[in-house]
């Protein structure tokens, strides 16, 4: 029980443990200005990791949201300048919805592995963001739009706002509507999903709208707090909204996984972040820091599947591999 | 003849069902010893223990005059046992020669190019000798990859895999199911071949004229025991058939007779009989594994495209293009493999049984709250599926649980029309008596059924009317009242008995 208990919250316990650590080593890190300020670090990463938490659950993984979000934010702001905030805003936000829809239809009507797929419109994405702007930053420094990233409702910054209402949004469809369902059902069995009469086509191209959506939505937040969109940002932001996924327990295999973790996932990256500075730890040592912290998170969990599947093996109680419940007879 | 291979009192049981349940068999140096039984008698499980896949539960096995270490795939090639496999295990990028020796290449002398060249030389040995052909002249081409080879090609290269390695006792399992006429005679005659150089052969097919006319000797099972072994000489088929089918009827098939209704579901092949299931009845569908039964109902759920097939629903014309259109019309599967088809393990029964229900149960535009465990419950509860909650994974049931939560999940759409491809596959004795309660429910209620079963005496049993396919045509329609097992199994063979 005390097992099951450590892989339901055992990112939670990470996440609590390293802030301890970070809050003993530093007298600065456990303000609350310091704290406000890491949730406003972490937003970015947090709304990404929300949709890549979807794309991912269906079995998929959507590579190109970096360069989305770069082509958000400039598509955004090419428009604001010309037609005003709002026709600006909502212009980069299809931009990145199309850009989903495009990563959609190839997986679900080309069949070309989301990672080809993806890996390939990151590029062209890339490169589109760069042709539209020329390779020059687009600077806008005034406009209601910088409400996005600049404005606070009380002492919350908008940003964190965003977040909680995208993890918020997130975990609600995942958790109430039906095609929150049938996104599990995808990834743990394509084939008895579209057996039951699912649309494999609609909830592949439904989650990769969302994730390239919801990327555009970072991107424009980026661009207001920057008061500037580049055509360069967000190179690797992807990698760090898979880490989040992965460090708050989702399978890459598709089928399982949370909000709920992604959000502790995405604080636990944000926090080494904010720690390692506050100590000064040189950026080079923090990558080779990050990446041990997630390798050695997914294999915590490993160790902890494995002691939970072995004891099945010696006769334990409930989780027991499909196989085995195939061979025991039903009683009665 | 000295004896080869030792069997005596073989038993393996799969969770209460018994796959073989003492089996004794001897093979001889160069024989080529056949089995033959129904699907499910336990001849593959007897391969699988012999070429280490599986481990007995119970028996002895002597293999040239020692015990054969069980359960080890490595300890049965060592000892000189190889099973050639209907799905093959050749890598389609390299070549045969490459192939041939896979794992094994420095048992070949030399090194480099002398030793590439050894290999070649070799491997057209080898594969000449297998064709009966001069080295190379003609036959497979050593140096090809295997992926350019035809099928029966392939064969040869995991014979001659098999050979290189001195193996004494070659197990073959269907070896001829997508093989031609021609291709099966020159198999025989490699067969042959390989008993002349003093190597046995277990053989197994469904096909029996084949089996009489290249094995020495036969032997049937029949759930899993043994019947009999007979020279083929003395075989005939008559004797076969009666053998493998012949079991006392220990079950119970509690059947009551269907009264049929208005015409559901038809349809209609571009050669061979149409076939069509109605309102309270339930329509048997047999044939031998591979007769494209499954194909058929598929096509018809609108799972995968068959050409030359169209279809009709409650008399109007159907295009079956997905399942969800099918769905909608009334008809509901329960696919062949629970497993991998019918279930989301992860999910719970409720959201399992929910599935093709969750856009039927909303409030609003949104799903009701609760809605998937109202909507289970009471099934759970008239299908007594066995679970310590609703949301209990569906992983953590057994097998018969585990079907009932997949035919839960039409019941609760009220699909008119129930396609059951295998239904008892796979559960115990309880949970069949069980299933076999809700077929009569079913057309209790005027629905109809379309049942697909390779447990021969229970879809002529369970079954108002029957249908035999082979080879991808449904060749008979029987009254299931008096059909004979016999007489299925010569429609399924297409051998007069």
């Amino acid at each position: 029980m005390s097992r099951r208990l450590l892989r339901d919250y055992g990112s939670l316990l990470g996440l609590l443990i390293i802030g301890a650590v970070l809050g003993l080593l530093s007298d600065r890190f456990l303000t609350t200005s310091n704290l406000i300020n890491v949730a406003r670090q972490v937003s970015i990463n947090a709304i990404v990791a929300a949709g890549m938490t979807i794309v991912i659950i269906t079995g998929g993984i959507d590579l190109s949201v970096g360069s989305t979000i770069a082509l958000a934010g400039c598509a955004a702001l090419l428009v604001a300048r010309l037609l005003g905030d709002v026709v600006g805003m909502t212009v980069g936000i299809l931009a990145a919805a199309g850009v989903g829809l495009l990563n959609g239809a190839l997986v679900a009507w080309g069949r070309v592995p989301p990672f080809i797929t993806t890996l390939a419109t990151m590029t062209v994405v890339r490169g589109a963001a760069l042709v539209l702007t020329n390779g020059e930053p687009i600077v806008k420094t005034e406009g209601p739009y910088l409400w996005l990233g600049q404005a606070s409702v009380g002492p919350i910054p908008v940003p964190i706002l965003l977040m909680i209402a995208t993890l918020f949004g997130a975990h609600w469809f995942l958790s109430r509507t039906r095609w929150g369902t049938y996104v599990y059902a995808v990834g743990g069995n394509a084939e008895a999903a579209r057996l039951s009469g699912i649309s494999l086509a609609g909830i592949q191209i439904l989650v990769y709208v969302l994730g390239g959506a919801l990327a555009g939505l970072a991107g424009l937040v980026l661009a207001a707090r920057l008061s500037s969109a580049q055509p360069n940002t967000g190179v690797g932001f992807e990698l760090d909204a898979i880490a989040a996924v992965v460090l708050g327990g989702t399978s890459l295999m598709g089928g399982e996984g949370t909000i709920w973790g992604t959000t502790v996932g995405a604080f636990i990256i944000g926090i080494l972040n904010n720690g390692f500075n506050l100590m000064n730890v040189s950026p080079f040592y923090q990558l080779i820091a990050k990446g041990a912290v997630i390798v050695l998170a997914v294999l915590v969990d490993q160790l902890l599947k494995a002691g939970a599947a072995s004891g099945v093996a010696r006769g334990g109680p409930a989780v027991a591999p499909a196989e085995r419940a195939e061979e025991r007879s039903l009683p009665g | 003849m000295e004896s080869l291979l030792n069997v005596r009192d073989l038993v393996k049981r799969y969770g209460g069902v018994h796959a073989l349940a003492g089996v004794d068999l001897d093979v001889r140096s160069g024989e080529v010893h056949a089995i033959v039984g129904e699907n499910g008698a336990g001849k593959s499980t007897f391969l699988k223990i012999l070429s280490g896949a599986v481990r007995p539960d119970a028996g002895e096995l002597r293999f040239a005059g020692a015990p054969l270490p069980l359960g080890s795939p490595r300890a049965s090639e060592a000892c000189g046992i190889v099973a050639i496999y209907q799905e093959f295990t050749l890598i389609p990028a390299l070549t045969a020669t490459q192939n041939i020796f896979l794992g094994h290449e420095h048992s070949i002398p030399g090194r480099g190019a002398a030793r590439r060249g050894a290999m070649r030389t070799r491997a057209a040995r080898l594969l000449a000798d297998l064709l009966g052909t001069a080295a190379g002249s003609g036959g497979v081409d050593p140096e090809r990859p295997v992926r350019d080879l035809s099928v029966p090609e392939r064969q040869m290269v995991e014979i001659a895999r098999a050979l290189s390695r001195e193996s004494r006792l070659i197990l073959m399992d269907e070896p001829t199911a997508t093989l031609t006429a021609q291709e099966t005679a020159r198999l025989h005659d490699t067969v042959r071949r390989l008993r002349a150089r003093g190597v046995s052969v277990i053989y197994i097919s469904h096909r029996l004229e084949e089996v009489l006319n290249v094995a020495d000797r036969v032997t049937i099972l029949r759930d899993g025991r043994r019947v009999e072994t007979v020279a083929s000489g003395e075989a005939t088929l008559d004797r076969l058939i009666r053998g493998m089918v012949g079991r006392s009827i220990t079950e119970h098939y509690p059947k009551e007779a269907g009264r049929a209704g208005e015409t559901l579901l038809e349809i209609h092949p571009a050669d061979g009989l149409a076939v069509r299931v109605c309102a309270g009845e339930v329509v048997g569908l047999a044939g031998l594994v591979g007769s494209g039964r499954t194909e058929l109902v598929r096509a018809a759920f609108g799972a995968d495209r068959r050409p030359g097939l169209t279809f009709a629903w409650c008399g109007r014309p159907m295009r079956p293009v997905a399942p969800r259109e099918v769905i909608r019309l009334g008809i509901g599967m329960v696919p062949e493999d629970r497993q991998r088809q019918g279930l989301v393990p992860g999910l719970g029964v409720d959201v399992n049984i929910a599935l093709p229900n969750l856009d039927r149960l909303l409030a609003g535009w949104l799903p009701a709250r609760g809605g998937p465990r109202r909507l289970a419950e009471p099934l759970i509860r008239d299908l007594r599926i066995r679970v310590t909650d609703p949301s209990q994974p569906v992983r953590n049931l057994s097998g018969g649980n585990q079907q009932k939560v997949v035919l839960a999940k039409w019941l609760a759409r009220r699909s008119r029309l129930l396609i059951l491809d295998e239904p008892t596959r796979g559960i115990d004795v309880g949970a069949k008596q069980e299933m076999y309660r809700l077929m009569n429910e079913l057309i209790r209620d005027g629905k109809g059924v379309l049942l697909i079963s390779s447990d021969l005496p229970e879809v002529i049993a369970m079954s108002d009317r029957l249908y035999v396919m082979r080879r991808h045509r449904v060749v008979a329609e029987l009254d299931a009242r008096n059909a004979s097992p016999e007489a299925v199994m010569v429609h399924a063979t297409g051998l007069r008995g």
